[in-house]
């Protein structure tokens, strides 16, 4: 399918085509949407983590002057007749009933035509709950006698997930099975068997553009306008809620400040519809930045990893054990315990692996997709755990991981034989660049000099669909429509750079349609780095259908093949003026076979495997725990760039954002509240965290299967991240952190503790 | 909350007046009364910079600036940087730099930049991330942001 790149289109590096508008301030977002006669919604929400809710009193709150009306959940039933909604479980409810289950948890919700008048009137609702007893940590969930949900409600969507419906008594939402050859003899006979535990904290995505969402009656339909990364999901999952076919429900996106997974699936947008079919009037709600972190999160997970070595450094076995913090509500999360199950056990070549992974329900705030699918959680135990190995085995931490590297052409651990992943070129690279094995300025004194390296790989999201239209109009001028959300990423230019390669016209020329479910066709949504490689691949067939098109009625007019009449010209001798289109269509699905429920072994786990390394120089002071980074480096095999210069943009800023929820971010829970959700106590990077240096590189590579050699890329350099910092530190002063982040009170702990 | 008060101000060089109430920031009335939105709110609490405004050729946070202090005085916003057709040079070369990705901080980078180049025309790297350090931004453009600097320094200095 790849065909290379002829007309320079693809493989330039464009600058955006929303530029203009984003420096100018005049981008759209739906932040800034302002619609006649609106509302805007402010959400009272729980404050304790598990508690029956007694009562909830909104008197005070109606009697404000300018409130126009205030609701509770049995509100919400009256136009939705079973408010529960998510994309793998039906569990969570539009606001709260009967029961609240996390801290910030939506209880009620308050309608004024002044946001501000909203806001005090909001502080006025008073609730009493009584307290329960709260779930807090993922491996407490599995046996705890807390139980967040009574019943479990699959979606229905997945059918690795049916065999839990109606189950109680349970906080598991999922558990995923891999068992690959027989770990148990090769345990038994090992040379060395090495066990460690690592966990990650909780995070938040924290898009600079809080969620927002607004809906707008009309006669028998529904416009929902939201910063959505899921359109189609939005419309397909409130036409089900409304019990309406998906044609009387319109979604509309714009340019998004920010996703990073967080604007995924229902999050505001089942309660705003809500609220437009009880007030018939469109209602905005627009978050403040503390009510983020209520709303998602990325999992805590802690993993037990264990392996078989020779004495000459080959693993042969390996046991993951993985237990996923996935908050309150299930949101995508067995979808992450299940996908990134996959590769727990890291790019290595290990013949006999066990992996357990399981998605828990705790008393947390929801957790879903970040920037990784779970990948960043598992590369952090798992390099971390490789060279504990290396050093214990004293074996040179680079040449173990090639003795046991994964290459194209074996088996990975689900059974899919692995293919167009650079995994060797990707550790070369780094070593190269890094100057590993070369002399380095150890540091002096209290300040001490430490490298260390890491490779991670992901599976893509499978199997998923994307469909895409490229129309051309009697002016030759065209237009792409698709259901991408360009959020940063830059998939408006990557796509319109695509369709261009194939028309054979400037990218600049090609006008891209934002998503519109009424006018855009289906796509399951941007995340997981899966739109270049599935949209990528429908719009090149879209565009090619045109192309396809405008043979045919060069055919159809008597015109000799190959004939370079200018658009406008054809379409006047079809049309007898300047009228009609030439519409090209295009999808595209990969093929895929899911698991097998008990063994976790598939023969095609994915349409494409992502790989990521990072590289680290670090310099620690030992007095304070400090560590600055002086040097990270980025290599990825994202397969050959669609536009070089985003994609590097998309490596650096992946990596910045890895770098804070290696170094500083956590959201610190005590006595069941949220100590720190605001930007002065939850601290991402800023300029002053950056590394000293910053190094990206994609290493030549071509996905054969992907549009003109291409393959996604906004995970990939998230993945080796933190542990490559937390293999520098270990490099330079002897201690092995085993829980993130990775702060200088962490580090001076453990310096303290002694090291190696 | 209902106390309101009359303000007039200078609006990107042309007069401007409003019915406001006193509770109101300057991002609330330049995005409910001039339908200026590249000021922003995001954090609410001065900590990110998407809502920077100039007032009075001084940087401000506009969520934290109540829009009666504007009385007055002189407000200049992103939309009045580049009226026509030709950017500024510090806009320039943001795009050329691709210093952004999701453009949600975007605005508030340019008018510091602005700011920065005006007082400082050839800042040092250090001098630039302390400068720029009150100012967020998740997608991490932040090198690209810094090159943007140099790189429209570079231009103000050869009048282009
Ligand atoms: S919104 Fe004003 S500084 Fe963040
Ligand atoms: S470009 Fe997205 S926050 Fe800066």
């Amino acid at each position: 399918m790849s065909a290379t790149a002829k007309a320079g289109q693809v493989g330039r590096s464009l600058p955006r085509l929303e530029g203009r508008a984003k420096v100018t301030g005049r981008a759209d977002y739906i932040h800034n949407l302002r619609l006649p006669g609106m509302l805007h919604g402010k959400i009272f929400r729980s404050v304790v983590a598990h508690g029956r809710i007694r009562r909830v009193d909104v008197e005070a709150a109606r009697q404000v002057p300018g409130v126009y009306a205030v609701f509770v959940s049995d509100d919400i039933r009256r136009v939705i007749a079973n408010p529960y909604y998510g994309p793998a479980f039906h569990d969570q409810p539009i606001l709260a009933e009967g029961k609240v289950r996390h801290i910030g948890e939506p209880v009620a919700v308050v309608l004024a035509e002044d946001p501000h008048v909203a806001e005090e009137a909001a502080r006025l609702i008073v609730a009493e709950y009584d307290e329960l007893p709260a779930v807090t940590g993922e491996v407490e969930a599995m046996t705890s006698n807390v139980i967040v949900h009574d019943v479990l409600k699959p979606a229905g969507t997945f059918p690795d997930l049916k065999h839990l419906e109606g189950r109680k008594g349970t906080n598991l939402a999922l558990d995923f099975h891999l068992r690959r050859g027989d770990v148990k003899p090769a345990f038994a006979t090992a040379d060395h068997v090495f066990e460690h535990t690592f966990r990650t904290q909780p995070v938040m995505h924290t898009p600079l553009e809080p969620f927002v969402s607004a809906a707008e009656p009309c006669d028998g339909t529904l416009t929902i306008y939201t910063a959505s990364q899921s359109p189609s999901f939005v419309r397909i999952e409130i036409a089900r809620l409304l019990s309406w076919p998906e044609n009387r429900v319109r979604v509309k996106t714009a340019f998004l400040g920010g996703g990073f997974g967080a604007k995924l699936y229902i999050k505001l947008e089942a309660l705003v519809a809500a609220l437009a079919l009880l007030t018939h009037r469109p209602v905005k709600i627009s978050l403040a930045m503390d009510e983020q972190f209520f709303t998602i999160t990325k999992h805590p997970s802690t993993f037990r990893i264990k392996s078989a070595v020779t004495k000459d450094g080959r693993i042969t076995a390996r046991e993951c054990e993985v237990w996923w913090n996935g908050g309150a509500y299930a949101d995508i999360g067995p979808r992450v315990t299940q996908k990134s199950g996959f590769t727990a056990a890291g790019p290595y070549d290990i013949d006999n692996v066990a992996i357990d992974s399981y998605a828990l329900y705790t008393n947390r705030p929801p957790a879903g997709a970040l920037r990784g699918f779970g990948i960043p959680q598992l590369v952090w135990a798992y390099e971390s755990h490789t060279d504990m190995i290396a050093r214990a085995l004293d074996i040179d931490p680079v040449e173990f991981r090639r003795r046991n590297l994964l290459r194209d052409g074996r088996p990975q651990a689900t059974g899919t034989v692995m293919q167009d992943a650079a995994t060797g070129k990707v550790l070369d690279r780094l070593v190269e660049r890094i100057g590993w094995g070369r002399p380095f300025d150890r540091g002096q004194g209290t300040i001490k000099r430490g490298r260390g390296v890491a490779v991670g790989f992901k599976a893509s999201i499978a199997p998923t669909t994307s469909g895409a239209i490229f129309n051309i109009y009697a002016d030759g001028s065209c237009a792409l429509y698709c259901s991408t959300v360009d959020m940063g990423q830059g998939s408006d230019t990557a796509m319109a750079q695509i369709a261009a390669e194939v028309l054979d016209v400037p990218a600049e020329s090609v006008r891209v349609v934002h998503p519109d479910t009424d006018v855009t066709p289906y796509d399951m949504a941007t995340l997981g780095s899966r739109s270049t490689y599935h949209m990528g691949n429908a719009v090149k067939r879209a565009a090619e259908d045109a192309r396809a098109k405008i043979e045919a009625l060069k055919a159809e007019l008597g015109l000799p093949p190959g004939s370079n009449i200018p658009l406008p010209e054809l379409f006047r001798r079809k049309y007898g003026m300047q009228a009609g289109n030439i519409v090209g269509i295009g999808s595209f699905v990969p093929s895929y076979a899911s698991p097998d429920h008990d063994t976790g072994l598939t023969p095609n786990a994915t349409p494409f495997w992502m790989v990521g390394g990072a590289g680290a120089e670090v310099e620690v002071d030992t007095e304070t725990g400090h560590v600055r980074i002086m040097r990270l480096i980025n290599v990825a095999d994202l397969g050959t760039p669609i536009n070089p210069r985003i994609v590097e943009t998309q490596l650096s800023g992946g990596a910045i954002m890895q770098l804070g929820f290696t170094m500083q971010e956590c959201m610190e829970f005590a006595d069941g509240q949220l100590l720190n959700p605001s930007l002065a106590d939850y601290k991402i990077p800023g300029m002053r965290d950056l590394p000293a240096r910053i190094e990206n590189e994609a290493v030549a590579a071509v996905q054969q299967s992907g549009p003109f050699g291409a393959k996604g890329v906004g995970e990939t350099a998230t993945f080796g991240v933190s542990p490559a910092i937390a293999n520098a530190i270990d490099d330079a002063v002897g201690v092995r952190l085993r829980e993130l982040p990775l702060t200088p009170e962490a580090v001076y702990r453990a310096l303290v503790k002694g090291g190696r | 909350m209902s106390a309101t008060r009359h303000i007039r101000f200078t609006l990107n060089g042309r007069p401007a007046a409003a019915e406001i109430g006193t509770h109101e920031t300057l991002v609330d009335v330049l995005r409910d009364r001039f339908a200026l939105f590249g000021a922003r709110e995001s954090c609410g609490q001065g900590l990110c910079g998407c809502c920077t405004v100039v007032v009075d050729g001084r940087a401000v946070s506009g969520c934290l600036f109540l829009a009666a202090a504007a009385d007055g005085a002189r407000v200049d916003t992103i939309e009045g940087l580049a009226p026509g057709e030709r950017l500024d040079p510090v806009q320039e070369a943001f795009i050329e730099c691709g210093a952004f990705q999701c453009g949600f901080c975007t605005p508030g980078f340019v008018l510091m930049t602005k700011q920065l180049l005006d007082e400082n025309p050839e800042p040092s790297e250090d001098e630039i991330k302390h400068y720029l350090s009150g100012n967020l931004c998740r997608c991490g453009a932040y090198p690209e942001i810094i090159e943007a600097v140099r790189v429209a320094s570079r231009k103000r200095k050869s009048g282009g």
